[in-house]
């Protein structure tokens, strides 16, 4: 069954205006080249190490980027080109975002009445109903305020603020950090349930074996770069991944033999040309410090020189 | 229980600080080196006098007694509602007081709720708006009072509505040669339009700039940021969130104004030679009359200490973190 | 169906005037730097000049010959009101010195001197903001018998509070961070770790600090002038030129009190701009703007 595509995102760039030592300005590139598609009914996991900058492929796509940053590339929301002015009218309502941690609640605001906008009437009150209920959430918890609430409650919160709309596109920053191995998952299948009611669900996490047991593709993102984009049956052993770093990955996980690789990803100010990866990888060679092209593989994405 | 507690705690630190501000007052007075009967009574005064008599009025102001002692009968007298008698109006400070806090109340409520009212919205507005033309307009405007010198402002409009307009009086409360019983409500207010206005326009900045810092905090928090996401309108974005969260610091920013603007009717007043609590604190500064300042530094100082304690007391009401025990985070 | 690109509103404005944000503050502040400069040096030579009485030349309206007019002795308003305000700045400058220096010592001792000594810092920070500026103000200078003793002292001790405040913040804050944590256990001395970790953070904040404290001293400063307490008439404090302008203001002598004052505006919005564009300078996260 050809699904619609709902989301694509060809060729984004992100980079942050900073200054260096002194007068000098300078363009700090956070996201470089990065392209995916989410259609309906898909999970989709984009995968990074913590401070890779991947929150920002949200905020970019909400178009709400700090003023000091700016974006190039295109994105399409259902096949249209997603302007300012469309977000501005879309987001909200078609396009939704969860945020990743309770800072993104108004401490001041009782939770029932922040997830319905300040606009509490009788539609709006029977859907929050339902979807507390759904998620177990005492009725009590509306009258409350989220300095009250515990992590998973919070989390669950943050979910009701996307059900309240009727969303076509989820994009959900983070979703489990801080929650203990059970509520995450639960998490998690929230957002499952929701890609199964039809909506494009984009999960940004540093989690990769929690977007395994529920994403339908995982993108692994590292330095600003996109090194992979599989599906998630890829990852059910080492050979059908492409790329050496998903590789790398793929053997941290405890099951498969909990293998760790030396060195730390490298700051955007002093990457390497070429392949970011290049100084970790142990096939490395004089072609991945050229151009590496992002090319189709076996139904898949990967950016590295070898043919895996 | 636990307000109860909270309030008891608050007034037990207030009394305590103005017990500590009458010591400080009291002590800096002491240390003054102009002789009280030279300058209350006169060296003339004071030459025609016999010894019995200028032993007398040594004694009723306390000449050769230590200074603890004088202090304490002076904490006595206060205790009691005896300020003392003030030498510069020959008459007892409380009238005094009485008279001159009802004129700069009326001044200084004035200016304190259309300085406050007009700041916050102000500093709101350019907060919300950061770096666009309102708000460069209003932190010009702040830059510019807060590096004007309050006296030389009310000057400019001495000048401007009194002198070359001829609109408004160029000074006192009431018309000269009017009985004050004759003094109608409208004289009145005839008379503090100026002060009250200038007052107002000096209080503004102050106020318009700590809102606007706030404001920009809370612009730059991450729920203003998923009330953004959420397709929430500018306008809308600021009646759920914004002011929501600035209330209670501005709610402390007015209360804290207090101060500020009991130091800028000292000035204002001076120049419109309205008889208020602060022309009355220069005059008993500049002759010595001390019963007077001291009473106003413990009258002024109640009026801070008072609107700090309800600013906390409000800010317990306003905030719901406080108001349902939790710890803030 | 084309790209779109969201350029940067900030990026587009540098372009254009090709000066970023921080050579445009620097601009500022060296201008600002040069004005107050120029006042000063100005003032010491018009000392002469300031004093000059000539009854032919009373009450002259501005004109090419006296940018500012002249007063109703006949005196050059430019050159008193030049003189006046190098008097103002030197004032200021030094209650304001005084203050910071209160104000650092009792920051730090209410920061690292253990619970009691904050508390005590705290109790009389709140106790100074518990008397009106003015007022206290008052208080000092009939303490000392009025002069120019009465007014140093007296805004020094009205103005250390926020200062002070900020400065125990910042060393509260230093004290938790790990790397004073580590330096700590590494064995290193409390002077080493004052001088080589904590200093190079509060140092900046000081002096900005410091330097904003000079515009609040000077307004004090003229205003205590202004109502009769402080200098005498024999030097020329803005404060006091502009309350003898009061005087003669209603006869329409608007010059006397027009020109001090703006001059004593521009002042003060200068040492404003020195100490905020510093601050901008100063602050690591201006790096991102």
């Amino acid at each position: 069954m050809e699904r619609k595509k709902i989301l694509e995102i060809k060729n984004m760039n992100i980079s942050f205006c900073q200054y260096q030592k002194g007068m000098r300005q300078e363009e700090l590139p956070v996201i470089r080249d990065l392209s995916l598609s989410v259609h309906e009914g898909e999970m989709v996991a984009v995968v990074g190490s913590s401070g890779s900058g991947k929150s920002l492929l949200a905020h970019g796509v909400m178009g709400i980027l700090p003023y000091n940053a700016s974006m190039g590339g295109e994105i399409l929301y259902r096949g249209e080109p997603l302007t300012e002015k469309r977000i501005r009218k879309l987001r909200g309502k078609e396009i939704v975002m969860v945020p990743q941690s309770t800072s993104y609640l108004d401490p001041l605001m009782k939770v029932g009445t922040q997830i319905c906008k300040g606009k509490k009437d009788l539609v709006r009150q029977k859907k929050l109903d339902q979807i507390f209920s759904r998620y177990s959430l005492a009725k009590e918890v509306q009258e409350q305020y989220p300095f009250e609430l515990s992590g998973g409650m919070t989390r669950r919160v943050m979910i009701s603020t996307a059900m309240i709309e009727n969303p076509r596109l989820v994009i959900a920053d983070e979703p489990t950090p801080g929650l203990h191995q059970k509520a995450a998952k639960s998490a998690m299948e929230h957002f499952r349930e929701l890609a199964d009611m039809g909506a494009g669900v984009l999960i940004i996490t540093h989690d990769l074996e929690l977007a395994l047991e529920t994403a339908d593709r995982v993108l692994v993102f590292y330095a600003g770069y996109t090194l992979e984009d599989a599906k998630t049956e890829d990852f059910c052993k080492e050979e059908t991944l492409r790329h050496p770093y998903t590789k790398a990955l793929w053997r941290a996980i405890p099951k498969n033999g909990f293998q760790y690789i030396d060195g730390v990803q490298p700051y955007v100010k002093d990457m390497p040309s070429g392949c970011p990866f290049a100084p970790r990888c142990s096939r490395c060679s004089e072609k991945c410090h050229g151009e590496i092209p992002y090319r189709e593989v076996n139904g898949g994405y990967v950016r590295c020189v070898y043919d895996s | 229980m636990k307000t109860a507690k909270f309030i008891t705690k608050q007034m037990i630190k207030m009394f305590l600080l103005l017990l500590a501000v009458s010591i400080v007052a009291f002590a800096l007075m002491t240390a003054s080196p102009v002789d009280p009967l030279q300058a209350n009574v006169g060296q003339t005064a004071l030459g025609s006098m016999s010894p019995e008599q200028i032993q007398k009025l040594e004694e009723y102001w306390g000449v050769g007694q230590p200074p603890v002692q004088r202090y304490m009968a002076w904490l006595k007298d206060f205790i009691r509602g005896d300020m003392g008698v003030s030498l510069l109006y020959r008459q007892d400070v409380t009238k005094v007081i009485a008279v001159k806090l009802a004129n700069s109340l009326f001044l200084m409520i004035i200016a304190w709720v259309m300085s406050g009212l007009l700041g916050f919205i102000l500093g709101a507005l350019a907060g919300m708006n950061r770096g666009k033309l309102i708000d460069k307009v209003v932190r010009g405007y702040c830059l510019l009072i807060s590096s004007t010198p309050a006296f030389w402002i009310a000057m400019l409009f001495l000048i401007i509505f009194g002198v070359w307009l001829k609109i408004l009086p160029i000074g006192l409360s009431v018309p000269i040669g009017v009985e004050a019983s004759g003094v109608t409500f409208l004289d009145r207010v005839y008379h503090a339009i100026l002060p009250a206005f200038t007052l107002s326009i000096t209080g503004i900045s102050n106020i318009a700039m700590h809102t606007r810092e706030k404001m920009i905090d809370i612009c730059e928090s991450d729920y203003m940021l998923f009330a953004k996401a959420r397709g929430e309108s500018t306008w809308e974005i600021f009646k759920n969130h914004g002011f929501r969260n600035v209330l209670a610091p501005a709610m402390t920013l007015q209360f804290a104004s207090i101060s500020e603007i009991f130091g800028g009717s000292v000035l204002v007043e001076q120049v419109f030679s309205y008889p208020g609590l602060g022309q009355a604190a220069v005059s008993a500064g500049l002759g010595s009359d001390m019963p007077l300042l001291m009473a106003i530094t413990m009258i002024s100082a109640l009026l801070v200490f008072g609107g700090n304690l309800i600013a906390n007391l409000l800010y317990g009401v306003i905030d719901p973190r406080i108001r349902r025990g939790g710890a803030v985070r | 169906m084309k790209a779109f690109a969201k350029k940067q509103k900030t990026g587009l404005t540098l372009k254009k005037s090709g000066w970023n944000q921080r050579q445009r503050l620097l601009f500022w502040l060296i201008a600002a730097v040069l004005f107050l400069m120029a006042v000063c040096i100005g003032g010491m030579f018009l000392d002469e000049a300031a004093k000059t009485t000539d009854f032919s030349r009373k009450n002259i309206a501005p004109c090419l010959a006296y940018p500012f007019g002249t007063d109703w002795l006949g005196r050059n308003m430019f050159a008193r009101t030049i003189r006046g305000l190098s008097i103002s700045i030197v004032i200021g400058i030094s209650a304001a010195a005084v203050s910071a220096v209160l104000a650092f010592i009792l920051g730090v001792v209410s920061a690292t001197m253990g619970k009691a000594a904050d508390t005590m810092v705290t109790w009389f920070i709140d106790l100074v903001m518990g008397i009106p500026h003015m007022l206290l103000l008052i208080l000092v200078c009939v303490a000392c018998g009025r002069g120019l003793k009465g007014v140093i002292l007296g805004v020094a001790l009205t103005h250390w509070t926020s200062l002070a405040r900020l400065i125990r913040g910042e060393v509260l804050q230093l004290k938790e961070q790990q790397y004073i944590k580590m330096a700590r256990k590494l064995g290193k001395s409390n002077l080493y770790i004052a001088m080589k970790h904590m200093a190079p953070h509060l140092f900046p904040q000081f002096v900005v600090g410091l330097i904003l404290l000079f515009p609040h001293a000077i307004l004090h400063e003229s205003g205590i002038t202004f109502l009769g307490f402080g200098l005498s008439n024999e030097q020329p404090a803005i404060g006091i030129i502009l309350s003898e302008a009061m005087k003669y203001m209603i006869t329409g002598k608007w010059w006397l009190a027009l020109f001090p004052g703006l001059m004593l505006v521009l002042t003060v919005v200068c040492f404003y701009a020195i100490g905020e564009n510093l601050r901008k300078l100063v602050d690591p996260a201006s790096a991102h703007k």
